[in-house]
């Protein structure tokens, strides 16, 4: 068995190689994006339309991924779009990971009344079509990035309270948070101190694996027309202008596809390799 | 007795979900900035027209009052009236369903056949590359979501090789005899197959769009249950008498090792009915889903309660079949 887990754990060496590689790069290209790319997001010029990327014959210099149809940049358009991505990723995955996990903690190791009104809570949740169910709240709230941000909390919270939950309570069946309070710990410092840390790994995995689906739920919005305004860079609204185009101009729509397809598959696979990492059994 | 206790209380608990989803839908589309009556009637209209016609709506009320008549009208099957099509919501909603349960059953069954075949080729296959190739292929399906697998599928099937349709149910011109909404069921009674084949044709992308996350999942567990399975005892015996190792894989271990997989299935097949929504509407494909983000784009409050609630609905009662199913084959559960 020892060749076995050595096998699954350098795969999973090279997972978080290859993903968290991708991510941290993704992080540089939002940060730098002004001196990455020579043109502004926004800036048309409606000569410059549908010009192609440099391998393609007719790419116009300084386009290096070409121009949609309203002649803007796209390396600009995907570089400030992946702005957006993380910003969505990082804000609405943590405090998604915070509320969920603290209702999850409370539910888990309280128990009682407090369970009983959020397993409730969590049931009632889960009977929502959660895209559906985001889109409801835009349409309430109006679009903007922070009304995505909020729609992330509002709807995945369960994700983390449901997990967390059942984690914090088989930790809570243990000898340790017993013999904490014999100790003199109260109940709330005891939940902290003693079963949050032994949850912590768990909440991190899930934190990695919610930023991937922020992403795609802002791209989802987007898509729809429901996101930030529609001058505004973002990947989903590139894909879904790219999409009318496509016979004409292939790259407006496949580009940024690539790079949400990345972005996903690059947060998920952390998080899974995370999860390995982390898994007893197999450390 | 003690499975009818467990029975009873769980109807009482869907039913509790039921409330607790109408009452949020209810009070969520009740904020929603943007005035659904002024936007159905032509911009000359006077304020009295729209006065009168957000009485007639009841849309002059307090939300209390306005979630008690529509509870009251629920109650006796009555959904109110969509305020763009100006039909019972009911019948607007049940005309849907239809196309959007032949839809998702499509990619169960298609996230079945692959996954399951996945399962067993890894299995037959272990320790090969074939089982090592299966696992990454498997990872990366289960890492990307259905909304992306559409968009790569629409670009691959629609554009660069376009075999097949990627724009709604079936082609506008065909004649259509069927008297249900099942329009894929109807035409294999009425032996329409020529009908079939062109559904089939536009329901396949999207299918295997919403059935690619699937398909991985149930590769996972079924291959890890298998694994479980294969170093038992009596498949050990199977193997001495001379079986074959694919028909001790097939005929003796995938029999016990289904259950866990059943059980998943069933859960995550609510989570795909939920990808429908975006799905339909990124293949124009005429279900509910689309339907639903019509409604919230037009303001239909009665329209977007009823298909939530409808979901809502699907969602709890098909939990509720997977318990009492796996409750009825564990023998455990059903003699404790």
């Amino acid at each position: 068995m020892a060749d076995g887990r050595s096998r699954v754990r350098r795969r999973a060496g090279v997972r978080l190689w290859l993903s968290g590689g991708w991510l941290v790069v993704l992080v540089l290209a939002a940060v730098f994006a002004p001196l990455l790319s020579p043109h502004s997001p926004l800036e048309q010029d409606l000569f410059l339309g549908r010009m192609p990327p440099f391998w393609v014959d007719g790419a116009e210099p300084g386009y290096y991924l070409g121009t949609d149809s309203l002649g803007r940049d796209v390396l600009a358009r995907i570089l400030y779009g992946a702005r957006v991505a993380l910003i969505v990723a990082l804000v609405a995955g943590t405090l998604t990971g915070l509320i969920g996990s603290t209702l999850g903690l409370l539910a888990g190791y309280l128990r009682g009344w407090v369970d009983v009104v959020i397993s409730r809570l969590i049931d009632i949740w889960m009977a929502f079509p959660p895209v559906l169910f985001s889109i409801l709240l835009i349409a309430v709230m109006g679009p903007g990035l922070v009304s995505i941000i909020i729609a992330i909390v509002v709807i995945d919270w369960t994700r983390f309270a449901r997990v967390v939950r059942a984690e914090a309570m088989a930790q809570g069946a243990m000898d340790y948070p017993a013999s904490a309070q014999v100790a003199g710990r109260t109940r709330l410092s005891t939940m902290v101190v003693e079963i949050l840390p032994n949850v912590l790994p768990t909440i991190v995995v899930l934190l990695t694996l919610e930023m991937g689906i922020a992403v795609i739920v802002e791209a989802i919005l987007s898509f729809v027309n429901l996101s930030i305004s529609t001058d505004d860079p973002t990947w989903g609204g590139m894909i879904s202008e790219g999409r009318a185009s496509i016979h004409q101009a292939w790259w407006v729509m496949v580009l940024p596809l690539i790079a949400l397809f990345l972005t996903v598959l690059s947060f998920s696979q952390f998080g899974e390799g995370l999860k390995d990492r982390f898994d007893p059994v197999l450390r | 007795m003690q499975i009818l206790r467990s029975v009873l209380s769980r109807l009482v608990s869907t039913a509790v979900t039921l409330v607790g989803v109408a009452v949020i839908v209810f009070v969520v589309i009740r904020i929603v900035p943007g005035d659904p009556i002024a936007m159905m009637l032509p911009p000359g209209a006077t304020a009295e027209d729209i006065a009168r016609l957000t009485a007639l709506y009841g849309l002059d009320k307090s939300i209390p009052e306005q979630f008690l008549i529509w509870a009251g009208g629920v109650i006796q099957g009555d959904f109110g009236v969509s305020i763009t099509a100006r039909r019972p919501v009911l019948d607007l909603v049940l005309g849907r369903l239809p196309a959007t349960l032949e839809l998702a059953i499509m990619a169960l069954v298609i996230a079945v056949i692959l996954g399951g075949a996945a399962a067993m080729v890894a299995t037959r296959l272990r320790g090969t590359r074939v089982e090592a190739g299966i696992d990454v292929a498997n990872g990366v399906a289960l890492s990307v979501p259905d909304f992306l697998w559409a968009l790569i599928l629409i670009l691959l099937f629609g554009v660069t090789w376009p075999i097949f349709h990627i724009s709604g149910r079936v082609t506008p011109s065909l004649d259509l005899p069927f008297v249900t909404n099942f329009y894929l069921f109807e035409s294999v009674v009425r032996l329409r197959f020529d009908l079939w084949a062109d559904m089939v044709s536009h329901m396949l992308m999207p299918a295997l769009a919403l059935a690619i996350p699937l398909a991985a999942i149930i590769a996972q567990v079924l291959k890890q249950s298998l694994k479980e399975t294969m170093h038992l005892d009596y498949v050990t015996l199977a193997r001495t008498k001379g079986y074959g190792e694919t028909r001790v894989i097939a005929g003796e271990a995938l029999p016990n090792a289904v259950l866990p997989t059943l059980t998943l299935i069933g859960v995550q097949f609510t989570f795909l009915i939920g990808g429908t929504v975006i799905i339909e509407r990124l293949f124009s494909y005429e279900g509910l889903g689309n339907m639903a983000i019509d409604a919230v784009i037009n303001r239909d409050l009665p329209l977007i309660q009823g298909i939530v609630i409808l979901f809502a609905v699907i969602f709890t009662v098909l939990n509720l079949l997977v318990d009492l199913t796996y409750a009825l084959l564990n023998p455990r559960l059903r003699h404790g």
